[in-house]
């Protein structure tokens, strides 16, 4: 063993982790993932239909803004997405992993979705959109809350809580599809107000997306402002680095946890209804869509950050919205644009092994 | 000369990011010798011993392990050259005996014959003059036991070079005799032995050679009984210190703190301070001693209001003459009060400051509550921030760099600037100088003179006895959550305090 063990050399790979990292060399880092990752999805998409890349790329730009109408569909789930991952902020900020955006996401666009039906006879459209965000904001701020009450007085573990919460936003979008099914036995609710378009979020100065750019901008603005320089983003700060630093510094532990995911669960439930209101007009269990998931992703990408968080939500849509379009120009089916998100944040989320990471190699002479 | 080399290390160096925590480091320990590695907190010692045993890559150099050049990758590959590692931290489980835990991750028979492994450690144990029962279960052993344990499980596995981390820090003056006296037997059977430490005092006691690091470079080698208490102080810091503590001298001693039979429980319910009384005065230190772990911690946080009590009250006598119970109170409660309780607690960076922060969002850690505003007012603790700075030569790169990036040292020097900062009637601080180099400490030991000197009521826990048969007043001695004596730091000894802290040992139980 000695003898094994004297003769045996320097292991061939080693992690060596970064004291820090130099910002362009890390920016570096991430444009070579993006780059690496657009190549390996263009082989892959090559391999499937035999297409020249170049055509593969020119499909996706087209997908994504070719004309008109899809730019504003872009820049509408853009606008989503980034929301969204903003909502998730202070939660994961207080190292509360959320992970039920989901769930938030749905019962904010059930709420909206009922006011749209019940309200919609009876008060003018503006007074709607009014309630909408309202009693969105308050069914993601309860889904929020639920989790965080049994967190900050049982310490239970929120990851599995708020996922399982996500189930039961599902089955309640089921159970209220019963009463809303139209046209009966279609099991979905269809396009809710279609013909006086109640609810549905109208176009400002001529623009249907303004007014969620507008909400949108004012969250993430909020938010920066919020977590920055507030007394309360200081609170969640302390509370996600250490409990026992915020018992020291005199914080109610409890209170900022419970109001924090009370928050985050709110602009969720927000998400939910600019989802009903400005895209979709319906509701279905598919609402959400994923996009509490991928939210997660969009929040840590860009290191809370929410003007990073644009530039990645924008990316990320961008990439599937193009992908959706060379699914269908190139006959394949929807998952063709699941493997093109999945081989970009592949390399998006491996890449930051790099930024924390150096890897050297065993050295030729030694001495 | 190569041959009676145990091991030997040429121009090792290792790295963390731009730090460089060993630079080309050449040393080497003899056959039957005790070698002393002596430098401050940050010197690289810790660093280089991880090396050789296999916990750390070397960027570059050479390890000879008698006379062969050797790679070390792992812990396996040092146990397999005869090299083991007791670290200052136990790595034991509780819930199996000594003899379990010693021969835990070996290889052997099939079939397990645990009497004849509980007879071979007992052989081991009367050879080096070790106290050990192999059957008992860590959980019921002290925390002598426990290291007596991890020497053992290495010497079982065949070391013949022992590294130890520190080893005194968690002994009575007592306990640490008795483990010289098996060090030398050990080292009479040729065995050779590292020992980590900073108390100069035990260096001169019991090795052969010390060879001293500072700031991560190898200052040099010599022989202990050449050397002198200044010699080596002036080797480790690099220039000639003078190590005097001025106790000042008050006359106005009024009353602050009154803890009366005050009982408090841990998560595991486990009483972990009991029936303690103690009385604080202002212009007076009071000094706590104790091996690790007797309620130190759990003393000053229930002061602080950070503790749950379970009975008992303690009782605030503030310079104007009111009486507050503060037993019952959380923290923000006690400064609502307008009681100014300054508290440095001993994890630094997990109670006392926020690693990730800067400078600024650290020192409003306490105050950002003032004021009615949404937004948080950051003029006055930047302003803080750069006075501490000046005021006790705090090395950082900027106000705005995150705290964790700091030598513990200045890390220290940021808490302990901040807690004097807010003007407190009454002062805690756990192991004020733990970290520091010898000038910060004497930085710290005079800064807490002078708040006594102001009529600060301080409380202070320490684990170097001489250190605080110096600085304090009086000595309040813990042991296993009992108080079991306040002495006159004037008139007592080392010893007295020895036997105090080793207090009703035979009744303790689990929470050693």
């Amino acid at each position: 063993m000695l003898r094994e063990s004297a003769k045996s050399r320097e292991p061939f790979v080693r992690m060596v982790k970064r004291d820090r990292i130099g910002t362009k060399k890390a920016i570096g880092i991430r444009i070579t993932a993006v780059i690496l990752s657009l190549v390996v999805s263009g082989v892959v998409i090559v391999k499937i239909t035999g297409q020249n890349p170049l055509e593969v790329y020119e499909g996706i730009v087209s997908g994504a803004i070719g004309t008109d109408r899809r730019v504003w569909v872009t820049v509408r789930e853009i606008m989503v997405l980034l929301l969204i991952s903003v909502g998730l902020i202070p939660a994961f900020k207080m190292k509360f992993w959320n992970i039920g955006a989901e769930g938030q996401i749905l019962v904010g666009g059930l709420v909206a979705a009922a006011i749209m039906i019940y309200a919609g006879d009876r008060l003018p459209s503006w007074l709607i959109i009014v309630l909408m965000f309202v009693g969105s904001g308050l069914a993601g701020l309860i889904w929020g809350m639920i989790p965080a009450i049994f967190k900050a007085i049982y310490n239970t573990n929120e990851t599995l809580f708020t996922l399982m919460l996500n189930y039961v936003a599902m089955q309640l979008v089921t159970f209220c599809i019963v009463f809303w099914e139209k046209p009966v036995g279609s099991n979905t609710v269809g396009v809710i107000n279609s013909s006086s378009g109640k609810g549905w979020f109208p176009e400002l100065f001529g623009n249907s997306q303004l007014l969620n750019i507008l909400v949108v901008s004012a969250v993430t603005i909020g938010m920066f402002i919020y977590m920055k320089y507030s007394k309360q983003g200081y609170e969640i700060a302390v509370v996600g680095e250490s409990e026992d630093t915020a018992n020291y510094a005199g914080i109610n532990v409890k209170k900022v946890i419970i109001r924090t995911v009370m928050i985050s669960g709110a602009i969720c439930g927000i998400a939910g209804a600019i989802i009903v209101g400005g895209c979709s007009h319906t509701i279905s269990t598919s609402t959400a869509g994923g996009r509490g998931f991928t939210a997660i992703i969009v929040t840590w990408m860009s290191k809370f950050n929410p003007f990073v968080m644009i530039l990645v939500s924008a990316f990320l849509v961008f990439m599937q919205q193009g992908s959706v379009q060379i699914a269908s120009q190139f006959g394949l089916n929807q998952n063709a644009s699941d493997i093109i998100t999945g081989i970009l944040l592949f390399f998006l989320i491996g890449c930051e092994f790099f930024v924390t990471y150096k890897v050297e190699f065993r050295r030729r002479n030694r001495g | 000369m190569q041959e009676d080399l145990a091991i030997e290390l040429k121009n090792v160096t290792k790295c963390f990011g731009e730090v460089m925590a060993n630079d080309h480091i050449s040393l080497s320990v003899r056959k039957g010798e005790i070698l002393s590695i002596l430098g401050e907190n940050g010197s690289g010692k810790t660093t280089l011993m991880n090396m050789i045993s296999g916990i750390y890559y070397p960027d570059s150099g050479t390890i000879k392990v008698e006379g062969n050049e050797v790679t070390i990758r792992s812990p396996k590959d040092a146990y397999a050259l005869k090299i083991g590692m007791i670290h200052q931290h136990f790595k034991l489980i509780q819930i199996l005996t000594a003899a379990e835990n010693i021969i835990l991750g070996r290889k052997g028979p099939n079939r397990l014959h645990m009497d004849q492994v509980e007879q071979e450690i007992s052989e081991l144990v009367h050879k080096y003059g070790f106290e050990l029962t192999p059957s008992q279960k860590i959980y019921n052993m002290s925390v002598s036991q426990k290291q007596t344990v991890e020497i053992v499980k290495i010497l079982y596995r065949g070391a013949n070079l022992l590294i130890l981390d520190e080893p005194t820090a968690v002994l009575t003056p007592q306990e640490t005799e008795k483990l010289f006296d098996v060090l030398r037997n050990m080292k009479k059977d040729g065995k050779s032995i590292i020992i980590i430490t900073h108390k100069l005092n035990e260096v001169l006691e019991i090795s052969d050679r010390v060879s001293v690091l500072r700031k991560g470079k190898y200052i040099g080698t010599v022989e202990t009984k050449d050397a002198t208490l200044e010699s080596l102080t002036e080797m480790m810091v690099g220039e000639k210190v003078v190590l005097d503590i001025n106790r000042a001298e008050t006359t106005k001693r009024e009353k602050r703190i009154d803890m009366r039979g005050i009982t408090v429980k841990n998560k595991e319910g486990v009483k972990v301070l009991r029936e303690t009384s103690f009385t604080a005065y202002s212009g007076e230190i009071l000094g706590v001693a104790g091996i690790s772990g007797s309620g130190q911690k759990e003393l000053l946080e229930a002061v602080a209001g950070l503790q749950e009590i379970e009975s008992g009250e303690i009782l605030y006598y503030s310079p104007e003459g009111k009486v507050e119970k503060i037993s019952d109170m959380k923290p923000i409660d006690i400064r609502n009060l307008h009681i100014s309780l300054s508290f440095v607690p001993e994890d630094r960076l997990g109670m006392g400051l926020v690693g990730s922060m800067d400078l600024t969002d650290n020192m409003m850690i306490r105050s950002y509550q003032e004021g009615k505003h949404f937004i948080a007012n950051r003029k006055k603790p930047h302003a803080l921030a750069e006075q501490v700075v000046s005021e006790l030569d705090v090395t950082t790169p900027s106000i705005e760099t995150p705290v964790s990036r700091l030598s513990g040292g200045n890390v220290q020097k940021v808490l302990v600037g901040r807690e004097i900062a807010s003007n407190p009637t009454v002062l805690m601080v756990a192991y004020p100088v733990r970290g520091l180099d010898i000038h910060s400490s004497y930085t710290i030991y005079n800064l807490l003179n002078s708040q006594k000197i102001q009529g600060v009521a301080i409380i202070c826990v320490g684990e170097d006895l001489d250190v605080l048969l110096e600085l304090c007043d009086r000595i309040l001695v813990l042991n296993g959550g009992e108080v079991t004596g306040i002495v006159d730091a004037r008139t007592t000894t080392k010893e007295e305090i020895g036997v105090l802290m080793a207090g009703s040992r035979k009744e303790k139980k689990a929470n050693a």
